[in-house]
């Protein structure tokens, strides 16, 4: 077993563990944060895949950026009564469970048939992850790809600005 | 001789436009027919320079290959430029009929070209996709496009209910289509769609991960097109989006969602496999669709035959051609590839025509939209009528409109392949949506009106519905005029 294995699993049992917590817990807030604390730990997980500029990506726009808008959202809603939530009927709760089991039970066969552990990597591996490499293949091989995420996020902001605008004039 | 500028040329037009539309909209905000214009004279030119494009192509020794350009990124076939024609088309037909719907209905058009013609480029991306991430960024455009125009009225709390829903499950069912993407690319370690033929071809895959992939892959798509399980969604979000954009989303959205069954069927099982396991997959996958199509055909029209509203009615009969639709790809030959691109066009031309239709009849705030309300609607206006009646004989599949003939390559092309039973159950199927649409034409006919229905004044409404019952009546009679040009590309 090596090093960057047993990194590898004490960050996805971290992650798994965090994901539990924002799913289970009843105070958003705290939700909010299990959810921060998951970022980081896939932060870690993406480094431990030679992805360092990703990692740092994951840090600086989901934990940052996205989780504080998220968290300003919760404070604006001021969430009162979560009861009021609830998902009344148990036998969808316990059908959704099974099923989601099952999913999982589905994914282990797979993933487990195909033998755990890190194969071994290339002494390359580690230049891929750095910025330089991920932009040479983004501006060059990837870039109609490049060119037509423009056009989807200029779409997204056309959106918020049509479904948010106060007055109809 | 084509070279790369005039063979990607649609799709620098399309994107220019959208992008001038977009740009130009603030510096018109008070004369919005600048904005009307270009948006139409763009598509135009689109739908143009594919049509050039697609004359380049035929003159080629081969039709039928299709060469990528951009790093392998861009596809430039016959099939992309076929389908970008018959996008601009749906998109033109919509301009046309919206500017007095909304004018009438809402009085606010600002950045409603713009997203219609994203929309559009979106779909041609789709279109000309070589590669699995670029099919995926154009699957979103066009989505998120369609999310904002379904909730365009947002002052009416139904178009704005028929948004969320839409967004919530479009971006659950995204997922699943992201994870089937990141599977095939698990399996064959690439996302270019001709080095995975070419994978699966030599065996060098890893088919565990390919069949999660093709499953996830079809769960997403299906979402796309309102197929079988995935159709909940469907007959809320037309009923509640303005009725101009019901049209366009249900026929051009799912015209664009069987496309990307196309793409992906033909990339994944077009070449012969020495493989016995995905011979198999094969033939698992394609019993799976067959009973898809199959339910998805039964469900839409039985759901469709008790409803009350026309919208949520001709929302159903859309779920259940998109089973027609799948008929091909289940088909998997020739003959159901090119009857899917002969029943699209059928089907773009008569639902957007049906949709106007109903856009013209429709009252303030979605008043005059039952069906009851149709009564004696030939009294009043014979020509509506008989424009409507046309829609609905070739919606339901009668000679000698365009939709009978679309039904019969799709048949033939099932039974051909032995999915004789597919078939039993597509021509049962029909029979029962003949209730609800001729039911509609005795409505309108035979019996007499409670009141005296009004009809809008229509605009440039009426060019498209000459145009779309010209498309309907004209294919219907020389089907051969479109099918001899959809035969060549496979």
């Amino acid at each position: 077993m090596s090093l960057t294995f047993l990194f590898f699993g004490i960050l996805a049992v971290l992650a798994i563990a965090t994901a539990v917590i924002c799913v289970s817990n009843k105070n958003p807030v705290v939700s909010a944060m299990a959810l921060v604390a998951h970022f980081f730990m896939l932060a870690g997980l993406y480094l431990t895949l030679q992805a360092q500029f990703i990692a740092i990506l994951q840090i600086l726009i989901y934990a940052g950026a996205i989780m504080v808008l998220v968290i300003f959202v919760i404070m604006l809603l001021n969430l009162g009564d979560e009861e009021k939530l609830r998902e009344k009927t148990k036998y969808r709760k316990i059908l959704a469970s099974l099923l989601g089991i099952g999913f999982i039970a589905m994914l282990c066969s797979v993933y487990l048939g195909g033998g755990l552990g890190n194969k071994a990597t290339s002494p390359m591996a580690i230049t891929i992850g750095a910025p330089a490499a991920l932009g040479k293949e983004l501006f060059t091989n990837y870039l109609f790809a490049f060119e037509a995420i423009a056009l989807l996020l200029l779409t997204a902001i056309i959106g918020a600005v049509v479904l948010a605008k106060r007055k109809v004039d | 001789m084509a070279n790369e500028t005039i063979l990607m040329l649609p799709l620098y037009l399309i994107g220019f436009f959208s992008l001038a539309a977009v740009g130009l909209d603030p510096l018109f905000s008070k004369n919005k027919k600048v904005i009307y214009y270009l948006s139409l004279i763009g598509l135009l030119e689109a739908a143009i320079s594919a049509g050039y494009a697609l004359y380049l192509h035929t003159l080629t020794p081969a039709p039928n290959i299709e060469i990528s350009y951009a790093k392998n990124m861009v596809s430039t076939g016959g099939m992309a430029y076929f389908f970008d024609i018959l996008f601009c088309l749906s998109g033109i037909l919509i301009l046309l009929s919206s500017p007095r719907y909304f004018t009438r209905e809402y009085k606010e058009l600002s950045e409603f070209y713009s997203l219609i013609l994203l929309s559009v480029s979106g779909m041609m991306i789709m279109a000309h996709s070589a590669n699995l991430l670029v099919l995926f960024i154009g699957i979103e455009i066009m989505s998120l496009s369609f999310y904002i125009l379904a909730g365009f009225i947002r002052i009416r709390i139904m178009s704005v209910e028929a948004a969320l829903k839409y967004f919530l499950l479009g971006a659950f069912s995204t997922g699943f289509l992201v994870y089937g993407i990141a599977m095939i690319y698990g399996a064959t370690g690439t996302l270019t769609l001709s080095v995975i033929q070419l994978s699966i071809q030599t065996n060098t895959i890893n088919s565990l991960y390919l069949t999660i992939g093709i499953g996830l892959i079809i769960i997403g798509l299906s979402f796309k097109a309102a197929i079988f399980p995935f159709h909940q969604w469907a007959p809320d979000v037309y009923h509640g989006s303005p009725t101009v954009i019901a049209g366009f989303l249900s026929a051009a959205g799912k015209a664009a969602a069987m496309m990307a069954f196309i793409i992906i069927a033909r990339a994944i099982f077009g070449g012969l496999s020495q493989n016995n396991f995905v011979k198999d997959l094969y033939v698992d996958v394609r019993l799976v669709l067959a009973v898809l199509s199959a339910a998805t055909m039964l469900i839409g029209n039985i759901t469709a035959l008790v409803q009350k509203n026309i919208k949520r009615m001709l929302a159903y009969s859309s779920v259940a051609h998109a089973g027609y639709l799948l008929m091909g790809v289940v088909a998997a030959n020739e003959r159901g590839w090119s009857g899917i691109l002969f029943y699209s066009t059928a089907y773009i031309l008569m639902q957007i025509g049906a949709f106007i239709v109903i856009s013209l009849s429709e009252r303030n705030d979605e008043q005059n939209l039952k069906i009851s309300e149709y009564r004696g609607f030939s009294k009043a206006h014979p020509y509506l009528a008989a424009i409507m009646s046309i829609f609905m004989f070739s919606l339901a599949g009668l000679p000698p409109f365009a939709g009978f003939f679309g039904k019969y390559y799709l048949f033939t092309a099932a039974v051909e392949t032995g999915y004789v039973w597919l078939t039993i159950v597509a021509v049962i199927s029909s029979l029962i949506s003949m209730y609800f649409y001729i039911g509609l034409i005795i409505k309108m006919y035979f019996e007499d009106p409670d009141t005296q229905p009004m009809v809008a004044e229509s605009g440039h409404a009426v060019l498209a519905l000459t145009l779309s019952t010209a498309g309907v009546m004209i294919f219907g009679i020389f089907p051969s005029l479109l099918m001899d040009i959809a035969k060549i590309f496979f």
